[in-house]
């Protein structure tokens, strides 16, 4: 069975589905509300067939499916999956049925369009972790723009529109440079195949300029400072779910495509711009989290959040060692799931009063309990406390990090503490003190719903914190091949070294 | 009595049938009187569907006919399909149009015809005569076309400036041509390519030759910075007309650029192609900036083509085989696109009358969802954003350039298809973002729904078989490139 185009192509038949659904404007809305709803699911619990049936260990990649698609350019469909984007896809098809469920009554409006375009977001989402053709690879990559961009732009805030096409054509200018490259990767090796190019040996010069390509694409994507001025923008003005998404799993394709693409094809140009690399990381974790301490705006302030934590990631994954490797990939899944849900939480919120001022809240504690509980637990998670899934993942980043440098190790590091202040900062804010106000007296505790939203959520945050193994063991045989095969083209570069300088 | 053989015709069969079929077709009008129209418009598209058979029927190895003036190859087979594309949806949605706007005359259906018989001869010209004749034929029938509503100035302005701008155009041409023979000695391809040969750069003077016959040839399919017609005559000829004035020409023109650059002159690549390759980039920044600003849909699909001849003149800059299968890719997907966004401004009426800002698009997806789908397809897929077919068309043309080591080319195509990216997207946030305004007249008309259907379709599911596309484009290619 194709289970890997199963689980990419389900949702675009749910979205089909609702499409041609009728009816009154309230029971296409209802009906919208439950295809979608059931579609995911049943696209999620596929999917963990995925990681049941992964072989932990093996390096190669899995569920392979190939089908020519454009033999003439020896373009093909070409599906498969590793240790790296097992996770990758397992966190897309978990968030689209929490986003459904979030978005059951925040939508009220075009919500046949709405979960639409949900369900195509999700094929795209999967499809990108999936794709072992570049061409399939871009395809899926930008086609998550469309669907992105009416999320923002139709249910979205009063700035929906300015965000909207920021984040379109900020993104879109990425890309192209990317799809320039991947077209002189296509002259090189013959093909777009992924796993050709990943053992193809491109030349020094030309790997930076690759390098350089796919960097504009993923750094705007990651984002990485200073590239990042779309985040916010796009967060404070999309719906919560789009919130979700955007943070859960978009951000993670550009780290993605760091580890996917730019080590492993371009190991010499991943080093020669390390540096540069780290200096914007570092960067990146130390001004937003400064800027992300001054906002007002709950959204905002975790929008910001997300660009020092990337930061991090960045930072691990150009420090090219298993340790700094292993973190990053902890770090994306841990974000991915914390910041969803932090988003999520600013939502329930929202929802109620109608308003992310932080102002405007205050002593929430009293009056919702179960609220204050489950923020508690993703506000650490998102500090990095231990037991949580935060803090593996920033500590073997350090870890692996601090192996390379111990200056750029040391200002990250102040990254946590900073982290530490902004979130500490915000829950009291919100969640401690006195009600001041009666609205926000009377806003009532999490629904059953919401409960139900937020119950694997938590549960899954633990588990990542108590029991990191379940999740670094299957990608364990992938990273190692990667960091052998990074080392190795850096230990032949120096070899060629000394004979060019002799030369001389 | 000396014998005089006729020279074999039936190379030329479709073009002869296509001149034939407008004569009947004329006599038919001229007897049954103004009422024709709607026959003859739809007798017109059904010859025009004889001819896309013939034409597939006379498809195979390379054939000249008329004394070396007319070649059929797999190269013209191709793109005389897609001029015929062109010509059947122009003429089908014309129907309903001409008829509200009160200039339903079976005149339009035979100048039509005729146009399309000038294109394909274009297409087939393997002499500079005859590449004169076939773009004298197409551009007098779109001269009338043009101001074919004649009691409103803007169309009759549209006409009187497409003639007066494209005279001058041809005469540069014809002058570009007289030059070429000056030195070379002959109008035909092969001769020029055999006489031409050996050196090891172009000489001075077909150079100037080609670069007038270049601007002749710019001019025809709009590019920068020949394209100052371009705008205006979009906007004022009748939209049925602009929608085939976006389409056919364009397509046939650039055949026509294509072989004239390829086959003649194909050896001094290098001696040329800073020229395409400036007009390309002009072509590219100037479509992308200057739509930015205008409100007028179909002055902003004015500069859109213009946009778009630039990134299919990147593949003829590459000047290679993947160069010109990628041309013929792109224009075959340009054709599906163009058309079906033509089809959503025919449609936009409201209250007896024809709206043509863009902000009357406003709301569009909830008055009517299919109609707004399909323009958001279009306008994805010129934005070039993948899986859509135009992502498509632009891989290729870049892929060319890649090869051909054209990377500031490249690199500017791609930052201006982002800018120009925002213009198309704009459009997606008129119909989807924004509150609505009143609907469009309906019924749509069964004949609109289904070229809106069949364009929408082809452009959004390209992506499932586009070998069909590719397969037959390389093929075409490879008919220019002997050996």
């Amino acid at each position: 069975m194709p289970i890997l185009s199963l689980v990419t192509f389900l949702p675009l038949l749910g979205a089909v589905i609702i499409m041609i659904t009728g009816g009154d404007e309230a029971t296409k809305a209802k009906n919208a509300r439950s295809i979608a709803l059931w579609t995911s699911l049943i696209v999620f619990f596929l999917s963990l067939q995925l990681w049941f049936g992964f072989d932990a260990e093996s390096p190669e990649f899995q569920f392979v499916e190939r089908v020519e698609w454009i033999p003439s350019f020896n373009i093909a469909y070409h599906m498969g999956i590793d240790g790296i984007s097992l996770f990758f896809v397992l966190l897309s098809t978990f968030l689209t049925p929490i986003c459904v469920l979030a978005s059951w009554e925040s939508v009220q409006y075009r919500v046949k369009e709405y979960m639409i375009a949900f369900l195509v977001l999700e094929t795209m989402m999967v499809g990108t972790f999936c794709a072992l053709d570049f061409v399939l690879f871009y395809m899926f990559f930008e086609g998550v723009l469309i669907p992105m961009f009416l999320i923002i732009g139709v249910w979205g805030g009063p700035r929906r529109v300015y965000s909207a096409f920021k984040f379109f054509l900020y993104t879109l200018l990425g890309s192209v440079l990317m799809l320039l490259a991947i077209l002189a990767i296509f002259w090189q090796t013959g093909s777009t195949d992924i796993p050709t190019a990943l053992q193809f040996a491109f030349e020094p010069g030309l790997q930076r300029w690759l390098w350089l390509a796919f960097f504009a694409s993923f750094a705007v994507k990651m984002p990485m400072w200073p590239v990042h001025t779309w985040l916010p923008d796009a967060h404070v003005e999309a719906p919560t779910a789009g919130s979700v998404i955007l943070a859960g799993v978009l951000l993670k394709m550009g780290g993605y495509g760091f580890v996917r693409f730019s080590l492993p094809m371009f190991p010499l140009a991943s080093e020669y711009f390390a540096d540069f690399v780290f200096t914007l990381s570092v960067i990146a974790v130390i001004y937003t989290s400064l800027v992300a301490l001054a906002q007002t705006d709950m959204k905002k302030l975790i929008a910001y959040s997300s660009v020092a934590h990337m930061g991090f990631v960045t930072l691990g994954i150009f420090v090219a060692n298993q340790e700094g490797l292993q973190g990053a990939m902890f770090q994306m899944l841990s974000h991915g799931v914390v910041s969803g849900a932090l988003f999520l939480i600013v939502g329930v919120v929202y929802d109620r009063l109608h308003t992310r001022d932080i102002d405007r809240y205050g002593g929430l504690a009293d009056n919702m309990p179960k609220y204050a509980v489950v923020f508690m637990v993703m506000m650490l998670a998102a500090v990095g406390l231990p037991g949580t899934s935060g803090f593996i993942g920033e500590f073997l980043v350090l870890v692996g990090a601090f192996q390379v440098s111990t200056w750029f190790t040391a200002l990250a590091a102040t990254g946590l503490i900073l982290g530490a202040a902004y979130m500490l900062y915000l829950y009291r804010r919100v969640v401690f003190g006195t009600i001041t106000r009666d609205d926000v007296r009377v806003m009532p505790d999490l629904s059953w719903r919401e409960i139900v939203v937020f119950a694997p959520i938590v549960f899954l945050v633990l588990w990542m914190g108590i029991y990191p193994s379940s999740f670094l063991k299957p990608m364990q045989p992938a990273l190692a091949n990667l960091v052998e095969r990074v080392e190795a083209a850096q230990r032949a570069a120096l070899a060629d070294a000394p004979s060019t300088l002799a030369s001389r | 009595m000396p014998s005089f053989p006729l020279p074999p015709l039936s190379p030329a069969l479709p073009e002869i049938f296509l001149a034939a079929a407008s004569m009947a077709l004329l006599l038919f009008g001229v007897f049954r009187g103004e009422r024709a129209a709607r026959e003859a418009s739809w007798l017109a598209a059904l010859a025009l569907v004889v001819a896309v058979v013939l034409v597939l029927g006379g498809g195979g190895p390379r054939q000249l006919a008329l004394y070396g003036m007319f070649v059929t190859d797999a190269f013209a087979v191709f793109m005389k399909v897609l001029v015929l594309l062109g010509g059947i949806f122009a003429i089908v949605m014309s129907i309903r149009w001409n008829e509200q706007a009160r200039i339903a005359r079976f005149e339009f259906p035979v100048l039509v015809l005729l146009a399309t018989t000038g294109m394909m001869m274009m297409v087939s010209a393997a002499d500079l005569i005859s590449l004169y004749i076939g773009l004298e034929l197409q551009s007098l029938s779109l001269y009338v076309l043009a101001g074919f509503k004649r009691d409103t100035v803007r169309s009759a302005e549209a006409g009187l400036k497409y003639f007066v701008l494209g005279a001058l155009a041809s005469g540069m041409m014809l002058y570009g041509c007289s030059m070429v023979y000056g030195f070379a000695g002959a109008t035909d391809f092969a001769t020029l390519a055999a006489t031409l040969s050996g050196g090891e750069t172009l000489a001075i003077g077909p150079l100037v030759g080609i670069v007038f016959v270049v601007v002749g040839l710019a001019f025809k399919v709009s590019a920068v910075p020949f394209h100052m017609w371009t705008p205006d005559v979009y906007e004022g000829a009748p939209t049925p007309v602009t929608a085939f004035f976006s389409v056919a020409p364009k397509v046939a023109a650039i055949a026509l650029f294509l072989r004239v650059m390829i086959e003649p002159f194909g050896g001094y690549v290098a001696d040329w192609r800073q020229v395409i390759w400036l007009i390309s980039v002009a072509s590219m920044v100037l479509g992308s900036v200057a739509a930015i600003n205008q409100s007028n849909f179909k002055r902003l699909m004015a500069y859109s083509s213009i946009g778009h001849i630039g990134y299919a003149l990147i593949g003829l800059a590459a000047g290679s085989k993947e160069g010109v299968e990628s041309v013929l890719i792109y224009m075959a997907i340009y054709v599906f696109m163009n058309v079906g966004t033509f089809a959503v401004i025919l449609l936009m009426r409201r209250n007896g009358e024809d709206v043509e800002a863009i902000d009357d698009l406003q709301g569009l997806a909830q008055t009517h969802p299919a109609l707004a789908l399909s323009l958001a397809i279009f306008m994805f897929a010129m934005a070039g954003i993948p899986p859509l077919s135009g992502f498509f068309g632009k891989l290729y043309v870049f892929m060319a350039a890649i090869n051909a080591e054209l990377y500031v080319l490249a690199v500017i195509g791609v930052v201006t298809s982002v800018v120009g990216a925002y213009y198309y997207i704009r459009i997606v946030k008129l119909m989807y973002f924004d509150a609505p305004k009143p609907a469009f007249d309906r019924p749509f008309g069964a004949e609109m729904s289904a070229v809106l259907a069949v364009t929408a379709v082809v452009t959004l599911f390209f992506f499932i078989a586009p070998s069909v596309v590719v397969d037959s484009a390389a093929a075409a290619a490879a008919s220019l490139f002997p050996g």
